[in-house]
């Protein structure tokens, strides 16, 4: 067993022993292999690490979630539809961070076609809290996060479609970053819904989160939705927040409905230290994010009901035996192969695009998308970025939510408008919640392509927090 | 509310065979998502322009040049029944 505290450290603290020849690359890019996987956290395992990499990430082990395609390595996105399928190709995102010296250390578990809030999704069973195994890790990312918190990884990557990256960072007391819409190539990374899905980092602090981003971002011509952030990413460095507007959206904040009481405490108890780091707090007024989940629950299904249309037991993954004809070979397959969240968006979604609906829910979706769109550029007249909680609650226990969709669908209040908005957030550990001991994630948005900004916003309120619990071991 | 018929007609268009109890789980459920989700409906958005596509983007174009593509035996290795450098499927049937 290597030694704990090498794998409690930031990446970049490893990369700059390993610069400064205090640690040895071959020493550290073992330290992540033979630890087994008790959270269920992994889908697949490396058998042992490769060479170290050069490059800014040389030598570090990244957990990838198994959305991401990767080449000669069985990819299922946590669906029994693709048991067994391993990709002749890799995402642009993992090749990426491969092409910077980083390794994949693990694939990680996730909700089936990254529909979930909890994790309890998958095909290959829950995935445990790092902090309390009878909790949920939140999803989809929940792998990934729960690897982080749990020390099976130094870092990982995500896909946040609704908050799929911010709300398990939350639940499992790390960072989190949904980076602005087309980033990040989506190469390579399993559709789910394309309008919103992009690919992002869930790491021990914010700098960590801007390391791998350097890697991960740019225009990638095999993805023409795909920008790059211009200007590129810098380090964060920043401490002071002095001059820097915070703005609080009355309903959408920590004293919004349906928020718990250590959510809302540990959300003040982080203005508070804004302010005292120099931060000024601006109201702001964001009328329609209420009705970001119910534009995103026919947008996202909507568009997943398409993605997903690809699935039918032809090219890849499994396929039902003894149907007497192509169709029923299809409906075989495709009811076999997808699990129950997965059909009841899929359900939805049809519904919703089919014909004499698609106007009064698709194209009502798209406009109070728009509304959304532009309440947070008005937003950002008068405040730098947006602050919210990141997720109303703590980790729930498993089972709590599964049998109610809606009260699943919740989870991502506070997540949703900045998806449908395109633009950058982050969620960062505001603290141990008082009531339950369990980690509270605090969100801050920023405008389009602000990622530098936003970055070095983070780091300063990660200092004044000064957040440094791990789970029990 | 949505109600079994609708249900099965929907699953048909989404190639999805459901069973006796999925159906009546799906149509509750879906009932009472879209009970939600119709909070929407009642907003007053009348002229305002649907977004498909969040950040602006003009049509991104490229050179057409040839280059090599994914070749076929990797492409149809994951598939359940290649034959014949093509993928096996059984007959559509009498339509």
């Amino acid at each position: 067993m290597s030694d704990p505290t090498l794998r409690e450290l930031p990446i970049a603290v490893v990369r700059g022993k390993i610069e400064a020849g205090d640690l040895s690359p071959d020493e550290y890019a073992t330290a992540f292999d033979g630890l087994g996987d008790e959270l269920n956290a992994c889908l697949w395992q490396r058998e042992e690490a490769p060479e170290p990499g050069a490059g800014p990430l040389g030598g570090i082990p990244v957990a990838v979630k198994d959305i991401f395609c990767t080449e000669g390595v069985p990819t299922t996105a946590g669906s029994k539809i693709l048991e067994g399928y391993v990709p002749p190709y890799t995402a642009s995102a993992v090749a990426k961070l491969e092409a910077a010296g980083a390794s994949v250390l693990s694939k990680t578990n996730m909700d089936e076609f990254a529909m979930g809030s909890s994790n309890e999704n998958s095909a290959y069973g829950d995935v445990l809290n790092p902090w309390d195994h009878a909790r949920v890790p939140g999803g989809s990312s929940g792998g990934s996060a729960a690897a982080v918190a749990g020390g099976l990884a130094p870092c990982a990557i995500g896909t946040d479609t609704g908050g799929s990256i911010r709300q398990p960072a939350s639940l499992c007391g790390i960072v989190g970053l949904k980076p602005t819409y087309g980033a990040i190539s989506r190469f390579g990374m399993i559709a789910f819904a394309s309008s919103l899905d992009q690919c992002g980092p869930l790491t021990r602090d914010v700098k960590d989160a801007a390391l791998l981003l350097r890697e991960l971002e740019g225009r990638d011509p095999r993805d023409s939705t795909s920008t790059g952030i211009p200007g590129g990413v810098e380090l964060p460095e920043a401490t002071d927040l002095a001059g820097v507007r915070f703005g609080v959206a009355p309903g959408f904040s920590g004293a919004a409905e349906g928020v718990e009481a250590d959510v809302s405490e540990l959300f003040s108890a982080t203005v508070d230290l804004i302010e005292a780091r120099g931060g000024e707090i601006a109201d702001i007024d964001l009328p329609n994010a209420a009705h970001g989940l119910s534009a995103y629950y026919v947008i996202a299904p909507a568009e997943a009901s398409a993605n997903l249309a690809r699935f039918d037991g032809v090219r890849y993954g499994m396929r039902s035996e003894g149907a007497d004809n192509l169709g029923e070979m299809y409906e075989r397959t495709r009811s076999q192969g997808f699990g129950a969240e997965v059909k009841r968006r899929i359900m939805l979604g049809t519904y919703a695009l089919s014909s004499g609906y698609y106007d009064a829910y698709y194209g009502q979706a798209q406009r109070v998308r728009t509304k959304i769109a532009d309440d947070f550029r008005t937003a950002f007249e008068s405040c730098d970025f947006v602050i919210t909680p990141t997720s109303p609650s703590v980790a729930f226990e498993r089972g709590a939510r599964t049998k109610d969709p809606l009260a699943m669908y919740l989870s991502d209040f506070f997540t949703v408008p900045m998806s449908l908005a395109g633009i950058p957030a982050i969620s960062i550990p505001a603290g141990l919640g008082s009531e339950t001991g369990l980690p509270v994630g605090f969100q801050i948005a920023g405008p389009a392509f602000s990622e530098t900004r936003l970055l070095g916003a983070a780091h300063a309120v990660e200092a004044a927090i000064g957040f440094e619990a791990r789970p029990p071991s | 509310m949505i109600d079994r018929e609708q249900v099965l007609h929907v699953a048909r268009l989404a190639r999805l065979e459901l069973s006796h109890a999925e159906v009546e789980t799906i149509a509750s459920e879906l009932s009472g998502i879209l009970k939600h989700v119709d909070r929407i409906s009642e907003l007053d958005l009348e002229g305002v322009e649907p977004t498909s596509h969040v950040v602006a983007l003009e049509n991104v174009l490229r050179a057409d040049e040839p280059r090599p593509s994914l070749d076929r035996k990797r492409a149809l290795a994951p598939a359940p029944d290649p034959v014949d450098g093509a993928f096996r499927v059984p007959s559509p049937g009498p339509s």
